[in-house]
């Protein structure tokens, strides 16, 4: 066990844990966060997607000691308060079914977009072909990701 | 409104619970009928149901529940269509033992066919009794009353009024009502209210918003993986490295310097515990344990079909011949035959099984994500060794699932650890435990038999099933023989060995339907033991009774819709199976068309079932590429009738979910093995379709039967959907593809 600080959200919280556990239990277990869902375990299916410097980065197999000062946002920190316009629109198109896999889709299309705001329909089911939804709503995530990039 | 209830605080208890909301000024309310306290938890009184809140909203209580259907938004619209309410002021309290009566959770479709229909039933009487409460009020009688937005009036004179709210706002009805005496799905109730006529549909029919919809998106809902209770621990259960092996040696040392751990073992029942979660991870992990030697169960995964249709019987059975099927074989010009195989298939819900139990004294409280809470709720007091009205079960959503998938396991895991430690307890799984050992959907080998006349025309039909059973665990939930931890404490697997017949209205002068299941392939804690996955036994049935219907329209030089519509028997059938082709503008052919532009081939193909009453036929438009293999299911057309419609916009979003999540099914997912276990264990080994591959159109055409009750959506359009594909794919190729799933590798080595 090791003490460590996590910027998360904006906000710095110690920890103390081992350095080679993976971010995920951090931000559940010793923050009490509940968006990063556990999926798989293996970078595998996204569930458990947080930002990093605003990049995607699966939680599940980052170990918490390799953040450094990294700033980490996760879903409850990604619109500020308010809803994200990936937000808005995932509402606006009712996206999920279950919605266990909505973390992973939410945060990865919204630093996609950031980096690719007017994107093509082949650019948006490539930079999402990383995520599952087993749910099937690929179709409605499609239009959501679309309507996002309107807004 | 809905009080939230403290999960914390509440434990299980025989009383029901009392959810009323007194506002200001209720005092000055207008009259007092009903009591005042909700009676008892039971399937005939009225307040089991429906319970009026002081501001005159209302909330029904659904002993079923959504997982994202939008099925929970149905009833309501149900419920505030016989209440003359706006749909705003009908809330759902779903999936809780606590507060509803098992009316059989998420299972078969049923949420609006039948647990929807008897809300509306008791939300017809509870109309009734608040006019005749109004009439006693107001001195008018009931006949010169009418309701509109919850306000009793009279025809005559707006001015006598009086709300719901007033009349019995956060009491309860006393009323008793007809009950069917059945528990479960079928459970139905009635009272002297009368049902609304379609005429006079306000609601039905209309697609308010969805209300988990916001707080899934904003992530302010509770999973069951965020769930905590007081002085709760951290579980992960052991499973062994070949399915069947029972732990003989566990080194405590392995796993002693994690604070904390504990480790708990009953017969071949294997589990860690930590206070700290990652802590169990760990001991997961690291714990060394030694497993008996046992005899590798599992046959060749190349020799699966050929094991299906050599092993015995173990029943049988069908639907009653139409015809002499024997004699117009015997005098047949000629028969065509064919046969096709399905593989086992695996929920592979999004995350792992997850379940609370919270301790309390002589009683306890389940959370679980399972489709069943109130019958898990009894599995769970069973684990417990507790009666089962002490057990309260409460459905929180998790991962979806789609029948029978692993959150009945993890509920019997928690429970089992439960007792033997005397904790609060939560346990997940792993990866692999959610793909490698959730029940799966069974593998089966199919016969088709047609024989034609000596003029071309199709005279008998003879379809026989021969597979693993769909029951060799229960979707109930309320038997330890049915769940993994169950079995691993001794308790003997009981199957219930049973396959189904396609479900379909062709009309051939002989006619046969029969089915054999085969033994497991392990009696106990077996990853290969057969279960409800969604529309079950629906895909593999109708893949090969569809893809046959093709098969002898072309051998008998037939379009294959100008075929079904020549056969079948049924109008609402007839009407799907055109819609879905005018709308996809169907070419016809009489044999494969082939279109090929460079390396890819494209083609159309429709396949159509019916699904307890429901009839959907879909079209498939894919594009084959030749090089690769790879099927891409471009666009689909559904044409779907399940009688009168709730609401259209859910409705519409679950077809595309059943579309693509079979789509997924169809070309990709197969459980594999080996002799020792299931090597399907993640998402690498049991790939779904993901987004480069989804549709770019799935065109929806819903047919409206406001005269007739609804049947079920959550599963019909699944069903035709994979042999819609293989017929897409034959027109494209004039491959015909008998094995499922259609994956690159079967298709190049067709085509080559
Ligand atoms: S849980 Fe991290 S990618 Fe699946
Ligand atoms: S909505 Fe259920 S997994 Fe995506």
């Amino acid at each position: 066990m090791a003490k460590m600080s996590l910027n998360v959200d904006g906000r710095v919280h110690a920890i103390d844990a081992d350095g080679d556990m993976p971010l995920l239990y951090a931000l559940r277990d010793d923050l009490g966060l509940k968006n990063p869902r556990f999926g798989c375990g293996l970078a595998q299916c996204g569930a458990c997607t947080v930002l990093v410097d605003g990049e995607p980065v699966r939680s599940c197999i980052t170990p918490v000691e390799s953040l450094g000062a990294s700033k980490v946002t996760t879903l409850a920190g990604l619109g500020n308060g308010k809803a994200h316009k990936i937000q808005e629109a995932f509402i606006a198109e009712e996206v999920p079914q279950c919605g266990y896999c909505l973390n992973g889709w939410l945060m990865t299309a919204a630093a996609f977009l950031e980096k690719t705001p007017k994107p093509s329909d082949a650019q948006i089911r490539d930079a999402m072909s990383g995520l599952k939804c087993r749910c099937g709503t690929h179709v409605a995530i499609l239009r959501a990701i679309k309507r996002a990039a309107q807004a | 409104m809905t009080l939230q209830l403290n999960r914390r605080n509440f434990l299980a208890s025989t009383g029901a619970l009392t959810v009323a909301v007194v506002l200001p000024g209720a005092a000055a309310r207008a009259a007092v009928f009903g009591a005042d306290k909700r009676p008892p938890l039971d399937p005939r009184n009225l307040s089991s149901y429906i319970t009026v809140n002081a501001d005159g909203s209302v909330i029904a209580y659904w002993g079923k529940m959504d997982m994202g259907q939008g099925t929970d938004l149905g009833c309501a619209q149900m419920v505030a269509e016989e209440l003359d309410l706006p749909v705003a002021k009908v809330s759902i309290d779903q999936g809780d033992s606590g507060t509803s009566v098992n009316q059989g959770g998420a299972s078969g479709s049923t949420g609006i066919q039948m647990g929807g229909v008897a809300l509306a039933s008791a939300a017809a009487e509870a109309r009734f009794q608040l006019v005749a409460m109004a009439s006693k009020h107001l001195g008018v009688p009931a006949e010169e009353l009418t309701v509109t937005d919850g306000v009793v009036h009279s025809r005559a004179d707006a001015n006598k009024k009086v709300s719901y709210g007033e009349l019995i706002g956060g009491r309860f009805f006393d009323t008793q009502l007809e009950w069917n005496k059945q528990i479960g799905n079928a459970l139905f109730v009635k009272g002297q209210g009368q049902r609304k006529k379609p005429a006079d549909y306000k609601v039905i029919g209309t697609s308010p918003a969805r209300r988990d919809v916001g707080p899934k998106v904003m992530g302010t809902i509770d999973y069951v993986v965020d769930i905590k209770v007081p002085g709760m621990v951290h579980a992960r259960v052991i499973r062994p490295p070949v399915a069947g092996a029972e732990p003989v040696t566990v080194d405590e040392a392995s796993v002693k310097n994690i604070p904390g751990v504990q480790i708990v073992r009953e017969k071949a029942f294997l589990a860690v515990l930590a206070p700290r979660e990652y802590d169990a991870v760990k001991a997961a992990r690291d714990l060394k344990v030694t497993w008996s030697d046992v005899k590798p169960p599992f046959p060749d995964q190349n020799k699966l079909y050929d094991h299906i249709r050599n092993a015995p019987v173990v029943a049988k059975g069908g639907d009653k011949d139409v015809g002499d099927v024997d004699a117009t074989f015997a005098g047949a010009a000629r028969v065509i035959e064919a046969t096709y195989e399905w593989p086992f298939q695996s929920h592979a819900s999004m995350g792992p099984a997850c379940a609370v139990i919270e301790m309390g004294q002589g009683e306890a409280t389940l959370y679980t994500g399972s489709q069943k809470p109130h019958f898990a709720g009894e599995g769970a007091a069973v684990m417990l060794n507790l009666p089962k009205d002490k057990v309260r079960g409460i459905w929180v959503p998790g991962p979806g699932s789609y029948g029978r998938n692993d959150a009945g396991d993890a509920v019997a895991d928690a429970a089992l650890i439960a007792r033997l430690t005397g904790k609060s307890v939560r346990v997940i799984g792993t990866r692999q435990d959610g793909t490698g050992w959730d029940p799966k959907g069974p593998a089966s080998v199919h016969k088709a038999r047609a024989a034609v006349d000596k003029d071309g025309n199709i005279i008998a039909w003879d379809f026989s099933s021969k597979g693993f059973s769909r029951l060799d665990v229960s979707s109930n939930e309320s038997a330890a023989a049915d769940t993994l931890a169950g079995q691993a404490i001794g308790v003997p697997l009981k199957p219930t060995n049973v396959f189904n017949t396609p479900e379909e209205s062709y009309r051939f002068t002989a006619k046969r339907k029969t089915w054999e299941t085969v033994p497991p392939l392990l009696d106990r804690g077996s990853p290969l033991r057969g279960a409800h996955l969604r529309d079950p036994l629906g895909p593999q049935l109708h893949f090969a009774s569809e893809s046959f219907i093709d098969e002898i329209a072309f051998a008998t030089n037939q379009d294959p819709v100008a075929f079904r519509l020549k056969h079948l028997a049924e109008p609402r059938d007839i009407a799907v199976v055109k819609a879905a082709a005018e709308k996809a503008d169907w070419q016809p052919r009489t044999s494969a068309r082939k279109q090929v532009s460079g390396e890819i081939a494209r083609g159309q193909g429709i396949a159509y079932a019916q699904r307890s009453g429901t009839r959907s036929a879909i079209v498939a438009e894919v594009e084959v590429n030749l090089k690769t293999g790879k099927v891409w299911g471009r666009k689909f057309t559904v044409a779907h009738d399940c009688g009168v419609i709730i609401n259209p916009r859910q409705l519409t979003a679950t077809i595309e979910g059943n579309v693509v999540q079979g789509m997924s099914r169809a070309i990709w997912e197969e459980v594999k093995f080996d002799d020792k276990n299931v090597t399907s264990i993640d998402w690498q080994t049991y790939p779904i379709l993901d987004m480069t591959e989804a549709p770019e159109t799935i065109d929806v055409v819903l047919i409206n039967r406001p005269e007739l009750a609804p049947s079920g959506a959550g599963e019909s359009s699944m069903r035709p959907l994979a042999a819609a594909v293989a017929n897409a794919i034959y027109d494209a190729t004039g491959l015909r593809l008998r094995q499922a799933p259609f994956t690159p590798d079967r298709l190049k080595a067709g085509l080559a």
